[in-house]
């Protein structure tokens, strides 16, 4: 009875978590417009989604803004952890809250100070300051997963290093920064996800001529989300599905090699 | 770590490439930026006004007035042309925002219907050409409701409690309850407004819910018997399910115009005035008026369509039917005792 009522529970857990997202495959599959009826089985979103312009743009312009932005603000922030790590007592907890505030302001108040920021200094609104904006909002998540495992790292181990005879940035390069590479790829994969997901800071900071997925999905709202967003939805899910079972399949490969 | 930092250079260094390739790739032709509502054009019109004029067209959708109507006032965005809403073109009139268009530019003008041009929200018609129109009233179920719909006081009805859906959309959902009235939906009058907040307070129990877009899914589904809907969606739900029809109230109603004008901040306004005049070419609007199945104030597209869609009040209701129909006015400040009632109506 516990046993069932253990697996109960988790099966419930796991039903509130993917029901919503197999509704969404479900109806990129439906012949009706409507999320209301099932109206037959159809492929028609999908070929429309590909002859679709506008949301083909937006998606390219959504991945190499979250590309770029992740990499970007994964190299400021994982050195300017680096950084703040080797920070005297007051000076790091001073810098350490500096980065806290933008995590925690509401995504309103950053999106409009940027947007007031790049107006005020007249630079045009469009690719290039929703990059800066992204890379902005991007960095402190980096900070912030790169540090504790840097507060993991035994402290002799760059002076072990330099003892060897590595030159300060081989110290770094080849000592410190593969045992913080976890908390590294973390943050990238952080900043990515937060990248792709953005919506308001996005809204307020594109210019012209420059949209992204979750504006041209929030624009559809007064005449109803087209299914097309559906069958795109789909798709971005199964890949990062399959993304992610590369990459387990070959982590447990270099384990077994280990062993 | 070799490997991986290695391969992470390589991807900088992809993404560079791609970014830069991507930038000097773009041709010299002009550049359009169109901002329209999301999902609001026959996207193939974009590519065959391309081809036709050797102007390149930026194309990006908002999906409220307010929206758009920041982006422009905050002087950070540059376009061309704007497709907004009756009050905010009047508002935009107002604030200086728009520039005049040259009709010279835009010959195909004389395809709108005189009924459309110089209405309310530009008086002397010298910003605007109107793109689509439509008016907001019953979407009723005719398994469900068997009595004739001709009143906004069906909605007030004790028979229909809890199968009634409003919008939950201040001006709209007021403006429903002035109607019922007998008031106008741009009154200024606190009685007359206080008074619809008693209405809508003593309607609140009959009501299933406040919705916006998800009233589609509602009614096709059958889940509620009456809702207040925008015309456009009235056609598309009623091409869905068989049992919806639309009434049209007889104390009248709002309509409601979306069309194109040219913000002042605009750089390229000789192009922009053939895009609206693009939008204006019979074929061209069929299409677009086909594809979002709104009505066009378009004389040519008329003979075009389906004669079927022409004889639905949904569609294009006969002008002797929309006596007593307001369009929507720039309220200015006033619109602080609107958002108090709704306020008000929504926490009773």
């Amino acid at each position: 009875m516990k046993r069932f009522l253990k697996k109960g529970y988790a099966a419930l857990i796991y039903l509130f978590l993917y029901a919503p997202i197999l509704i969404l495959i479900v109806f990129s599959f439906n012949a009706s417009k409507s999320r209301g009826t099932w109206a037959g089985f159809t492929f028609n979103w999908y070929l429309q989604l590909f002859k679709d312009r506008q949301i083909m743009k937006a998606l390219s312009n959504t991945m190499i803004i979250a590309v770029l932005s992740a990499v970007i603000a994964t190299v400021i922030g994982t050195a300017a952890a680096i950084g703040i790590h080797n920070m005297k007592r007051l000076k790091k907890t001073i810098v350490m809250n500096l980065t806290y505030i933008p995590v925690v302001n509401p995504d309103i108040v950053t999106g409009l100070s940027l947007m007031l920021l790049f107006v005020f200094s007249n630079f045009q609104l469009g690719f290039v300051s929703l990059l800066l904006a992204h890379i902005t909002f991007n960095i402190p998540y980096v900070i912030l997963s790169v540090m504790p495992k840097l507060k993991q790292l035994d402290k002799h181990l760059y002076e072990a290093a330099l003892d060897l005879g590595a030159t300060p940035f081989e110290a770094y390069r080849k000592v410190i920064l593969p045992e913080i590479m976890p908390g590294v790829f973390t943050g990238l994969l952080l900043a990515f996800t937060l990248s792709v997901d953005d919506f308001v800071i996005s809204f307020f900071t594109t210019g012209s001529g420059v949209s992204t997925l979750s504006i041209i999905i929030y624009s559809m709202a007064r005449r109803g989300i087209n299914p097309k967003i559906n069958a795109l939805s789909s798709l971005l899910f199964l890949t990062v599905l399959l993304l992610l079972i590369i990459v387990n399949l070959r982590m447990s490969g270099e384990n077994k090699k280990k062993e | 770590m070799n490997k991986k930092g290695r391969l992470f250079l390589g991807v900088i260094m992809l993404m560079l490439v791609v970014l830069v390739l991507s930038s000097c790739g773009q041709d010299k032709r002009v550049v359009l930026n169109v901002y329209n509502w999301g999902d609001y054009i026959d996207e193939s019109v974009i590519d065959t006004f391309e081809k036709k004029y050797n102007i390149r067209v930026n194309y990006d959708t908002f999906s409220t007035n307010e929206d758009m109507y920041v982006k422009i006032k905050s002087g950070g965005a540059n376009y061309d042309v704007l497709f907004p809403s009756d009050y905010t073109i009047e508002r935009m009139i107002k604030e200086d925002m728009l520039a005049k268009l040259d009709f010279n530019n835009i010959p195909n003008y004389k395809y709108i219907e005189e009924r459309f041009k110089n209405l309310d929200y530009d008086p002397q018609n010298e910003y605007s050409v109107p793109y689509m129109w439509g008016t907001v009233g019953i979407l009723y179920n005719k398994t469900m409701v068997d009595e004739p719909v001709t009143s906004w006081r069906i909605l007030w009805d004790q028979k229909y409690n809890k199968q009634i859906l409003m919008l939950d959309s201040q001006r709209d959902s007021i403006g429903v309850a002035l109607k019922m009235l007998g008031y106008d939906m741009n009154t200024r009058n606190l009685e007359e407004l206080e008074a619809a907040k008693e209405a809508l307070i003593q309607q609140k129990p009959l009501v299933l819910a406040y919705v916006g877009d998800d009233v589609k899914d509602k009614m096709i589904a059958g889940e509620a018997a009456l809702a207040v809907v925008w015309s456009g969606d009235a056609v598309n739900m009623k091409q869905e399910s068989s049992d919806l029809e639309y009434a049209l109230p007889r104390e009248g109603s709002n309509l409601w115009f979306d069309a194109m004008v040219v913000p002042k901040t605009s750089k390229h306004k000789a192009e922009a005035e053939k895009f609206i005049n693009f939008m204006c070419e019979p074929e061209i609007a069929f299409k677009n008026a086909d594809y979002i199945d709104y009505s066009s104030p378009h004389r040519e597209v008329k003979k075009m369509l389906d004669p079927a869609l022409l004889n639905d009040p949904a569609a294009y209701p006969k002008e002797e039917d929309l006596v007593n129909y307001d369009i929507f006015k720039d309220l200015g400040d006033y619109l602080k005792v609107y958002d108090r009632i709704w306020t008000e109506v929504k926490a009773h």
